[in-house]
């Protein structure tokens, strides 16, 4: 189901959690919101489950307005961060307990319930172990019976609170892959929130990126990191460096050097400049380039990390070259970014 | 919950060299025992003991007897029934007061936390003296009911609220760490679900505090059962009518009828014992349970 989410404020007391906060999601789409914490992520999704109510604004379920509904009547999936199962149930109960509770009208039978319920275990991959209780299972398990839990009510949205969040680096992975691959298969609306932008850029078809109540930037996880619009967004996804430059008739000044770099049609005057590491290359050091002397190099798998002292400023930035280039210490090094972008204070 | 014990007599020959840095040497652990031994004895099981020689000196046969007296019998009943009233009351009240507490946000509250507590650190008899001057005759309401013919003061319905006043935090107070700790997610997830509130409290809520609850309930009980001070002020000592059990024990043992009066203290003993053995009883046949339940 489409969810639209238009104007939305929220405040907690005085605190202004969400400003001003519109967002169009397509039926079937997996999103995450991305942010750091106190970001208003958490807040949005829950927002749209309806475990909060908006001080203004309103959200659309389809063409239905969902916000003065009750969370019961909105129908949807949640899963938390620490799985919240129901420790006295076994997974079986636990999955089965959205269509257990419902009146007697829209409940199925029994039988139906428990056929559901078992299809739901399977396809998370948990067959065999519907008898168990949650303190018997591990993290990885227990919050796939979570999401089975939540699927089992078949939800207009799924919404996920950083679902990975407790879990170990290595079964985050795996949990990653496999909810891209469930999420194909039932082709639920998916939210999920998260604070690790590789998980977003993984895992999602669009991602939101969230900062102080707002939103940044929506786009696919390439345009995220390909295109970032404003120096939070690039300064949050990936690894960046950020130079003090000047712009004079559309070229790129350090002090009093020229990098070579031109960017016709910019206004003269201070400028920031944003580049990746990775998105550098080397030069003799002849013509226009940044000029920078080594103080650290570090061998991080693939690649070198070399930190360098920015020689015409009081910067530092950090680049990265192949491992088969040696960077030793007060040496010097030329490189010019190959892809970069300003931005005006 | 397992704690890690070191085994005292456990390693043999080096045990000074290789003892974990948090156990004492032998001659410090033994003191300590001791005198934690020799301190139970003393203030515990010696006072125990002696009330029920003190009841069984003139034989079973006399000590039943003593029973059937028809005004222990009916303190002894008088008792239950205001047990019967006051734990349930308390239950509800501890519930709710708990979980108000533990899930929700809302102005007033570290002031309804302490006033909680205020039973426990009042004197009981302060307690019962409170209802003298909300119902005696010179109080605001009691002419009131004086001219309804209402009687609250010297009969049961002021010995069940001086209880209830007594024993209002035990439930409470075993039930809001333990809610608190457990957050309201589950509950948010069962909302989420579809659950209406009360589905929620019931399958959800209740089964997660079920052991707190219990216990809370004996203690509530245990206290019910045995309070002197604030029941002594609103009775009246109406022999036959308004004595309970404790009440009773303090008639007889002033009218020098000591095996009576050990006699009926026997049963509050016993009660006391029951509540200790069922409490461990519990906790040793559902200690997994119970730590689940703690933990998450």
């Amino acid at each position: 189901m489409e969810v639209r989410v238009q104007n939305i404020r929220k405040e907690f007391g005085r605190f202004p959690a969400l400003n001003d906060v519109s967002l169009d999601i397509r039926s079937g789409e997996l999103i995450a919101l991305l942010g750091p914490s106190g970001s208003g992520k958490t807040t949005l999704l829950r927002l749209v489950a309806g475990l909060e109510t908006p001080t203004d604004g309103t959200i659309y379920f389809g063409d239905e307005d969902a916000s003065r509904k009750t969370v019961q009547q909105r129908n949807i999936g949640f899963v938390f961060q620490h799985y919240a199962l129901f420790r006295h149930m076994t997974v079986l109960d636990n999955v089965s307990f959205g269509l257990k509770i419902r009146p007697a009208g829209r409940r199925p039978s029994t039988a139906d319930i428990r056929r559901r319920a078992m299809e739901l275990i399977d396809l998370v991959q948990l067959s065999g172990l519907e008898k168990r209780y949650p303190a018997q299972l591990s993290g990885g398990q227990r919050q796939r019976v979570a999401l089975a839990r939540a699927m089992a009510v078949e939800p207009n949205v799924l919404l996920l609170d950083e679902p990975f969040g407790a879990l170990d680096a290595q079964v985050r992975k795996e949990l990653r892959r496999w909810l891209r691959e469930i999420h194909d298969r039932t082709g639920h609306t998916t939210i999920f929130v998260t604070h690790d932008q590789e998980e977003a850029l993984e895992l999602a078809d669009r991602v939101v990126v969230m900062s102080k109540g707002q939103i940044e930037q929506v786009g696919t996880p390439d345009e995220i990191y390909d295109a970032p619009i404003s120096p939070f967004v690039f300064g949050f996804i990936g690894q960046s460096n950020i130079l003090p430059v000047r712009v004079e008739n559309g070229q790129l000044w350090i002090e009093d050097r020229s990098i070579g770099i031109s960017a016709p049609g910019e206004d003269d005057g201070d400028a920031q400049l944003y580049f990746r590491p990775h998105d550098i290359e080397l030069l003799d050091g002849s013509g226009g380039c940044i000029a920078g002397l080594v103080t650290a190099s570090r061998r991080v798998a693939g690649t070198r990390h070399v930190e360098l002292d920015i020689v015409a400023s009081q910067g530092k930035v950090e680049i990265e070259l192949p491992p088969e280039k040696t960077a030793t210490d007060r040496s010097r090094i030329a490189f010019r970014p190959t892809r970069w972008k300003l931005f005006r204070n | 919950m397992a704690h890690e014990i070191p085994d005292p007599v456990g390693h043999h020959g080096t045990s000074e060299m290789v003892r974990s840095a948090t156990s004492e040497s032998r001659l410090a652990r033994y003191v300590l025992i001791g005198i934690a031994l020799c301190f139970v004895g003393l203030f515990v099981v010696v006072p125990l003991a002696s009330v029920f020689t003190e009841a069984m000196r003139n034989g079973p046969g006399e000590f039943l007897t003593v029973l059937a007296d028809p005004e222990t019998f009916s303190a002894i009943r008088l008792t239950l029934i205001v047990a019967v009233i006051a734990v349930p009351l308390n239950v509800v009240f501890g519930v709710s007061a708990a979980w108000a507490i533990a899930k929700f946000e809302f102005k007033g509250k570290a002031f309804l936390t302490t006033l909680i507590d205020l039973p426990f650190s009042v004197s009981p008899v302060i307690s019962g003296l409170v209802f003298i001057l909300l119902f005696g005759s010179h109080s605001l309401l009691g002419p009131w009911l004086q001219s309804h013919g209402i009687q609250i003061l010297f009969a049961v319905p002021g010995i069940v609220l001086a209880t209830v006043f007594v024993t209002f935090p035990f439930v409470a107070r075993e039930l809001i760490p333990l809610m608190q700790e457990q957050g309201t997610s589950d509950e948010e997830a069962a909302l989420s679900l579809g659950a209406s509130g009360w589905q929620t409290f019931w399958y959800v809520t209740l089964p997660n505090i079920k052991w707190g609850l219990l216990y809370g309930v004996l203690l509530c009980n245990a206290r019910a059962m045995g309070e002197f001070g604030a029941v002594s002020v609103v009775s009246g000592h109406i022999r036959g009518l308004t004595n309970t059990m404790p009440l009773q024990v303090e008639i007889l043992y002033n009218e020098y009828n000591f095996v009576a009066a050990f006699a009926v203290a026997t049963l509050l003993a016993l009660l006391a014992l029951v509540t200790l053995v069922l409490k461990s009883l519990l906790e040793m046949k559902f200690s997994e349970q119970i730590a689940a339940s703690r933990r998450h």
